[in-house]
Parts: structure tokens; sequence; C-alpha cells
């Protein structure tokens, strides 16, 4: 005995039971309220096709909305509330007012919308307030997602009989195999159907399936079939809501199957008739599910309503537990049904049914052209069976029509897959049309998508099934149509005056069932969601404490705060220490490329839109590299360290992409080259030291003078080998130290000795922010935004007279160099500080013509200053403007100005 | 999710590589300006066969040509290419 709670009280369940077999076997037909309309809704199947008995399960992190009642195992301490209803599920005030029916009539929202904006608006807050779902949770799932790749050779999805046996078939053969069952039990039909030879042949089956070294996961759907027969698994491994045993809820498989063999069954349609809707109106699979499977007989008085034999076996099934059946309606003529001992009435089609407090009270049918009807407190509907053929269209394959059956089956497939058992072979059915009012007559129950509502989509001149599905929205609900998909297309074709198969159909889309998020997003959640690269010097850094700032997959530190300081009081400080004295900071992260070979200028003149095969050895210089199209997309330095050895450093945000680009330059358009470009990003550690101080500091490191600007020498620090580039980013005379990254901590450790020893201090990529700015350097991703050219960021008389770079075609468009583009300008604050990201306005109002790109101050003198795009900005030195941020609230008044704040003569460099 | 056959290690999940473009938008060094620009933004996208560059960047990091049916995603061939490739 197991007891849950439900709506807030608590019933006992069987072992074994679904939710939706604990709720019926406690008597609760009324489960749910319909999505537009709020209907009262009932359990309709057995199985995952249910569109009406959705339930929130489970509280906090774990709940799970919309999970189907028929497709929930029952736990210990399950909690489900039922939804889209208000205050309470037996009086819903939505229902009661008819809120929503006569406003959501198939086409609605595309009326509201192109009507006009007003309109939606004024309906958007009812629509929202009525019609939904559930509600997802706020919180965090607590549990664990984990995802799996296996291979096998035949992978057999669905384990009836035909399943079971085509995967004992293939383990025996000694192929590896993987079978799996949505179901937590194998077979389930063979129990709905009470065989019972058949429980000693599941088992002695699965035992020879796994002897033989087959996988059988129960509880597993396949839920999605991708190219090259790759089939996705989701696996319960707890309950939807249960605290899972191992910490794992659920497991994603990627299944790669030499072959894959679909026994998928098929699902039963419901009939279409007015009221057909109503708690009490049951599939009459599902009774037979209830009565032999779970022992629940879901109603006394039953009325049966079929087109076929297979709802016999329903009516002798609810015979033998003791219901009373009221009336067979057989669609079909007579003799159908005559031996079966039961009342049966030929030519018989379902008219409506009655209710009393959500309770099925009678029903009427037309039977050979006269109505009459009988009280009854269940009926069950057998309308035929629809092949469960998702995963086969996933797969990309075609379909054949079966007149007999009145259903599409498998045909051709372009991947490895076969179908077998009851999906291809569908039972035959008699072919009935629909005889009562159209209205009030469901097909999609999800949705609350009426034949009367594929009428109207009719008459407005709908005539695909693309268009009608769109427009009614039939078949897009949680269910994707599996009961409804059916019933609409005859409808169509019926309309059409066509046979169905001529009406078309619409797309299998994943998954087959719903799969929850966490499931997808597994254990690249959380923290996890993007890989983390770790600076060689982590550990020293992180013994300081610092800030830390995102930089591409990188973390570094923002700024060393000591005593209480503040990010912003941290940085001042150590801005100034680079422009008073000395700071020194880790740049690790830059891209770092060795290019080698003696081709190797030449091949860095197709990379870079500056000239390189003028450097001497041991010289080096600033460059910059185009896309094809001519815009700037990366820069940095470049290095001749030897005869045909270089390095080229670029920006830390773009190294992955520089990378790439490097290889497809080299692999695609030269491969002749006699030239090897290497990453070395991480092969080195990088150390800048920067500020008036830092020739003194490097002497002493090195023991020798150190190189002048834009040189280059091999030296030693703390005994280890180095690569000194004489470079600046801040304005000051500076100095980068490459160092193999496993001794750089050596190194590290020696400078930061002789740092402090003159007085001054680390910096973080804050303070470096402030200098760069202040000196007018660009950054990639800032100044440099994919969106400006060599021209707009005034770096043309750099650009290589020759051509022959990657982007010299493309910048020789006329419109590249035009006036009116954006360019690059420096913005000095007149009054206020230059909010970063403003706009730039000429006044109040007007449009905007340009933006900040980074905003800083000038750190000794104090005041505001920053960089900028403005329209034809190289002339207008001297404007005064406004930059305007209307999301921050904040605004200042600036003077356009050449972007240089410091030391515009590049004085400080020298020696 | 395809499955991708490297040259260089067999076949291979589509999640280890990385499509750049197709072979006919690759941009010749010495390509006048017009024909680079018909190259970069007209291009083909047929309904059909067509030879695309993919790189096996979480595996042997090599490029490639593959010849893919765009509708059926059939891979009828994957060839090696670069330096390596070169007669
Ligand atoms: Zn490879």
């Amino acid at each position: 005995m197991t007891t849950f709670r439900f709506d807030g009280t608590t019933y006992t369940a069987q072992a074994g039971d679904t939710l939706a077999a604990a709720l019926l076997r406690n008597g609760i037909g009324l489960v749910g309220r319909s999505f537009k309309y709020h209907r009262p809704r009932g359990i309709m199947t057995a199985g995952v096709e249910e569109p009406n008995a959705l339930v929130t399960v489970g509280e906090g992190g774990r709940a799970e909305p919309n999970t189907r009642a028929t497709d929930v195992f029952v736990y210990e301490g399950l909690v489900a509330k039922s939804q889209n209803r208000w205050p309470n599920l037996s009086f819903d005030v939505g229902a009661v007012l008819g809120l929503a029916a006569p406003a959501l009539s198939a086409g609605f929202y595309y009326k509201t919308f192109f009507g006009s904006a007003k309109k939606w608006m004024f309906y958007e807050y009812f629509i929202r307030k009525a019609a939904g779902l559930g509600n997802a949770p706020t919180l965090a799932d607590p549990d664990r997602f984990s995802q799996r790749a296996a291979f096998c050779d035949v992978l057999v999805v669905g384990a009836g009989p035909a399943g079971m046996q085509a995967a004992l078939d293939a383990a025996e053969s000694g192929k590896r195999v993987i079978l799996v069952e949505q179901d937590n039990i194998l077979a389930p039909s063979l129990l709905r159907d009470r065989q019972e030879q058949d429980a000693d042949w599941i088992n002695a089956t699965a035992e020879r399936i796994r002897a033989a070294g087959g996988v059988i996961l129960t509880r597993t759907t396949a839920s999605g079939y991708w190219e090259h027969d790759l089939v996705t698994l989701t696996q319960r491994i707890s309950e939807p809501g249960q605290i899972p045993a191992q910490g794992v809820a659920q497991r994603l498989w990627h299944v790669r199957a030499g072959q894959v063999i679909l026994a998928t069954g098929s699902i039963e349609r419901p009939m279409a008739f007015a009221h057909n809707d109503r708690p009490g109106v049951m599939l009459s699979q599902a009774v037979r599910t209830y009565v032999h499977r779970f022992g629940v007989v879901p109603g006394k008085r039953v009325v049966i309503a079929t087109n076929n034999d297979d709802a016999y076996k329903s009516a002798q099934a609810l015979k033998d537990a003791g219901a009373h059946i009221v009336a067979i309606l057989d669609a079909r003529p007579a003799p159908a049904g005559a031996n079966s001992g039961h009342r049966v009435y030929n030519d018989a089609v379902p008219l409506s049914t009655k209710g009393a407090r959500h309770c099925l009270k009678s029903v009427s049918a037309l039977v050979d052209g006269k109505a009459m009807d009988w009280d009854a407190d269940l009926l069950a509907v057998s309308g035929g069976f629809t092949p469960v053929v998702h995963l086969h269209m996933q797969a990309g394959g075609t379909l054949d029509w079966n007149e007999d059956a009145q259903a599409f089956i498998p045909a051709s497939s372009r991947q490895n897959v076969t179908t077998i058992g009851g999906a291809a072979e569908p039972q035959a059915i008699f072919q009935m049309v629909p005889v009562s009012s159209p209205k009030k007559s469901f097909i999609d129950f999800q949705n609350d998508v009426t034949l009367a509502d594929v009428d109207l989509a009719w008459a407005e001149g709908y005539r695909s099934v693309e268009h009608l599905k769109r427009y009614t929205t039939l078949g897009m609900a949680t269910d994707q149509g599996k009961l409804s998909n059916m019933a609409a297309l005859g409808r169509l074709a019926e309309k059409q005056g066509v046979a169905i198969p001529e009406a078309g159909l619409t797309t299998f889309r994943p998954p087959y069932t719903p799969v929850t998020m966490g499931l997808i997003a597994g254990a690249s959640a959380k923290d996890a969601g993007a890989h983390v690269r770790r600076l060689a010097l982590y550990d020293l850094h992180a013994a300081k404490n610092p800030i830390w700032q995102p930089l591409g997959y990188w973390f570094r530190p923002r700024a060393y705060p000591t005593g209480g300081e503040t990010l912003a009081q941290a940085a001042l400080r150590e801005a100034k220490a680079v422009r008073n004295n000395v700071g020194m900071t880790d740049v690790s992260t830059l891209a770092k490329f060795e290019v080698s070979g003696p081709d190797a200028a030449a091949f860095l003149e197709i990379i870079c839109a500056t000239t390189v095969n003028k450097l001497a050895v041991g010289r080096g210089r600033y460059t910059f590299m185009l896309r094809e199209d001519g815009f700037v997309f990366d820069d940095g330095t470049v290095w001749r360290l030897d005869k045909n050895r270089y390095l080229l450093t670029s920006s830390t945000g773009g190294a992955d992409r520089m990378a790439t680009h490097i290889s497809y330059v080299r692999q695609f358009l030269c491969p002749h080259l006699r030239v090897s470009a290497v990453n070395v990003q991480e092969h080195y550690a990088g150390i800048a030291v920067a500020g008036p101080q830092a020739k003194a500091v490097l002497a002493t490191l090195i023991g020798e003078e150190p190189p002048r600007h834009m040189s280059t020498v091999p030296a030693a620090i703390a005994g280890v080998p180095v690569i000194i580039l004489a470079a600046s980013y801040s304005g000051e005379r500076a100095f980068e130290i490459y160092v193999d990254a496993s001794q750089a901590e050596a190194v590290w450790a020696a400078c930061e000795a002789q740092v402090n020893e003159a007085g001054g201090a680390l910096y973080g990529l804050e303070a470096m922010e402030f200098l760069r700015i202040e000196k007018g350097h660009l950054v990639v991703g800032g100044e440099v935004d994919g969106r400006m050219t060599p021209h707009d960021l005034a770096l043309d008389k750099m650009l290589n007279k020759a051509g022959g770079y990657i982007g010299a075609s493309g910048l020789a468009r006329p419109a590249l160099s035009e006036a009116g583009r954006r360019q690059l300008v420096g913005l000095e604050a007149i009054a206020g500080d230059i909010p970063e990201g403003a706009m730039l306005i000429p006044s109040e109002g007007a449009s905007p013509q340009g933006h900040v790109s980074a905003a800083a101050f000038r750190i000794i003198a104090g005041g505001s200053v920053a960089l900028g795009q403005l329209t034809d900005g190289f002339s207008r030195h001297g404007e005064i403007l406004i930059a305007s941020s209307p999301t921050r609230g904040q605004q200042a008044r600036v003077r356009v100005v050449a972007p240089h704040f410091y030391d515009a003569a590049g004085e400080r460099y020298r020696d | 999710m395809m499955r991708i056959p490297c040259p260089h290690c067999g076949p291979r999940a589509q999640s280890e590589f990385i499509y750049e473009r197709t072979v006919d938008s690759v941009v010749p060094l010495d390509a006048p300006s017009q024909e680079a620009m018909t190259k970069l933004f007209t291009r083909n996208n047929p309904r059909g066969v067509d030879e695309e560059i993919w790189r096996h960047t979480y595996g042997c990091r090599a490029w490639m040509v593959l010849t893919r049916h765009r509708v059926t995603n059939e891979i009828s061939e994957c060839r090696a290419i670069g330096p390596e490739a070169l007669p």
C-alpha cells in the first residue's frame, strides 16, 4: 500500500499503479481543466498519448508540470496537483463564466495579432490568466541529469511481443542489442489482453536476451531519431517529482545503432461526437488496461462504441469484472458482433453525451438513422488504430496508406530502420464519418480544437494541412496530436472531397514525448555551462584574493584590493602605480602563434594587413587582421625572433577564432607555402611590467640592458629562459615576458620581488582598461566591433600597400571608405561622467550618431574621458555632443577630440 | 547528429567537428574584388549534393571536404585536404 496526495487530499494506491490508475481506484474521474475552455476533463487513455489528465507532480525544484497522470507511477509520498483551474478543480471560475469560449475560436490569435495591436494588448491579460497548462517551477532542480553515449548493432524500440522476439533473435545471433520500453514493465499489451501463458514467455524471453548480452532498458523512451541512425533515449531513473535514490533523476542516451527496429505498436483513436471530452469517456484499450493490469473497473454501466473487433475484448473484460455492458454501438453493418453475447447495435454512431457533477450520465447515438440513448457512467470508444510512425518519419521515411486500417503505415526509409508488429500491420476497421454537431466534437483535446474549428478554417480558405494546423493550433499541444491528427485529416479530406492520403501530412518532430529541460542540459548546467580555463599562475593570484573577471573562457584578476578597498579604489591605485612607478600583470591569455619556415613572412603578410617582411631580426610591430569582407577582426603584435621564426600575438577573446582562421588560411589558401603555424597560447605564460621604473626593474631581472621599444631579446630570469618583448599597451615604457608556462611561477616571483622593491604594485584588468583608454589603444570587442574598417579606426596608413592580405579585395569596395561612416573619436566630458555604452546625440531627442565604446578617466589629472564611434568623427573634433544612456538614466555633455588623452607624442615609450 | 567519416580518425560524431563553409565559397587569395564578393555573399545553397569544408576540431584538428546531400545528409565522400593531401 502506497499513499499519495492529489490536490491536498491523501489517498492510497496499489503497487504498480500509475497515478491515473490510482485516481480511478479512488473514484476520481475529474483530473484537470482544458486549455482554452476550462472544460472538466478526466482520464482518457492509459498511456503516453494522454491529452487530458495533465498534472503537476512533485514540489519545489522537483516539480514537473504537465505530467501525464497515465505516465507516472505512484511512489510513497507522491504529490500531484491539477492545473489550469481557479479557485479549485470542481469549481472553476473560468468555466462557470465561460470566459474564453466565445473569444477563442480557431484563428483567434491570428485575427487578433493582425487586427490591431491595442486589441491584442487588451485580450492578452485575460488570455494569459485563462489559457494555460501547469506552471514551470521557479526553484533550481536539486537533482542530477546524466548523459551517456552507446553503440549497438541493433536497437529495438518497444518491448511488445514483436519487439521482444526481434531483440531475442538479434541477441542470440551474436549482435549487440539494446531493447527499450517506455513502460515500467515488458510487453504491457500482453498484460492488457491477459493471456495467462504470456507471463512465462515474457520472463523467459527477457532472460534469454540478457543472457545473450542484450541490454533491456524499461522506463526509457526513444524520443528522437536523428541523422545516421542516432537515436536519443530518455530514461527515467526516478519518477517525476521523486527523490532519486542515487541522485540521478534521468539519463539521456545517444545511441548510434547499426540497425533500428521499431516495434512501437499503435495508438487507439477516439471518435468525434458532441461532448466526447467528458470525464467518463475513455478509449477502449485503456479501459481494458485498467481492468486487467491494474484491477480497476472504471464504470459500472458501460456503453461501448466501436468500428472494429478489438473493442469486444474490452466488453468481455468489463463483463468478467462485473460491470454491466448496456450496449455496444458498432458502426459496422450486421452481422458484425452478432455472436459476441452482448447487446449489439449495428450501423450505430455516437451523437452526444450528457453528464452530471462531472460524471457521465447518458450516451446518445444514431442507430440505423434513428436516435437512441442509454444511461451509462462509462463510454469506451474505439475509433481504430494509428500506427506509431513518429520515429520512422523522424528518420526521413515515407508512408503508405492502408485502406483496411484507414491508417498510414511505414513505407521506405533512407536510414537503416524497419518497422514490425502492430505499427506495420494495424487492425482493420470500418470507415465512419462523424454525424453529430461539430461544435462540441473535440478532436484535439489538449488544445481544445473541435470539428467546427476545422470547418471554420476551411471556410476561411485554409486548404493545406500545415496551414490548418497553425491556424487552429491542432496537434501543437504537448501530445503533438497523437490522438487528433487522423481525425483532422479525415475532416479535411472530406471537405476537399479527396481520399485521406491526398490531404497531406504534417511533419513529425522530436521528441516523441516531452523531455525535461534538465535532461537536455545534463551536466552542463549551472557553473559547467562553459568550460573554464585556468591561468598557469592561478594559484599565485588566488592567494591574493583578487576580484576575478571572465575573459573568453578564462578568468583573470580584475583588481587586487587591499585593506577594504572597493574595486574602483583598488584599480585606481594600481593604475597610478603604473603611471608613477611600475606595475605588473598577468597577460598569459593573449593568443600566441609561432610561425616559422622559409615562407613565414609571406604567410604572415597574408594573415596580417600590415607589412611584416621588412622587420629586422629582433624587432616587432603592431599589426591587425581583416576578415575577407574587409573589416578589422583582431589586432596584436608580430615579432621576428629569428630569420625564419616569428611570434604573433592577438586578442584573448578572439584566440580560438584566430587559431581557426590561421589554420584555414594555411590549409586552404596556401597549402604550398613552406611554413608551420603553431598555436602556443598556453605554452607560454606572459607577464607585463609597465611604468617609468619598468626598464630599471627589468635590467635587474635579466642582468643586462633591456631591449628598446618594439624590440625583442631572449634572456633569463631566475635561471629560467624567457623571451622579452618591449611593447606597451599602457602608454608607459613596458615589457612583456614570455616563459614556458610550467616554469612561470619562479619568474613571476622574481618579477614581483623587484616590483615591490621599486615600490610598485600588481595591476588587474580594470587598471589595464583605464590605462589603455587614456592612451587611446583599441580593444577587440570594444572599438574593434566587427563593423569598423581600417579607415574607420585610423589604421589605414599602416595597410600593406602591396596588398595580398586577407580582406584586401573586400576593403577595396568603395562603400568601405566613403563619407558617412562611423569613425573612432575621443570624448572628454564638459559636465558629468560619460556613461559607457551611451549613444551620442547632437541634442535632446535627436537620432544617435554614434556611441561610447569605453569610458574611463584621466588617471593622474582626473576628468571623465572615453573612446567612441561617431559618424564622420575625424572631421568633427571640437564639436559638443550629449552622451546619453537612457537605460542607466545618465548623460554627460562631451567634446569630440582626438582619441589620445595621454602622451600623444609617445615620448614615454622611448629611453 | 551526423556521423562523419574523418579520413584520419574514422567515423566520429558530428559534435567533434566544426563546419566552415562550402567549397565554392572559398575566396582565392588572388580573386578580383568582384569575384571575391560574389563568392562570399552569393551562395548556391543547392537542394541536393554540395561540397563542404569541415574541421575535426575536437579530434585530429584536420580539415576535410565532405560531399553531403543537404536534404538526406548522405555523405558520399570525405577527403583529406591541406599540405598532406597535395600531390
Ligand atoms: Zn580526425
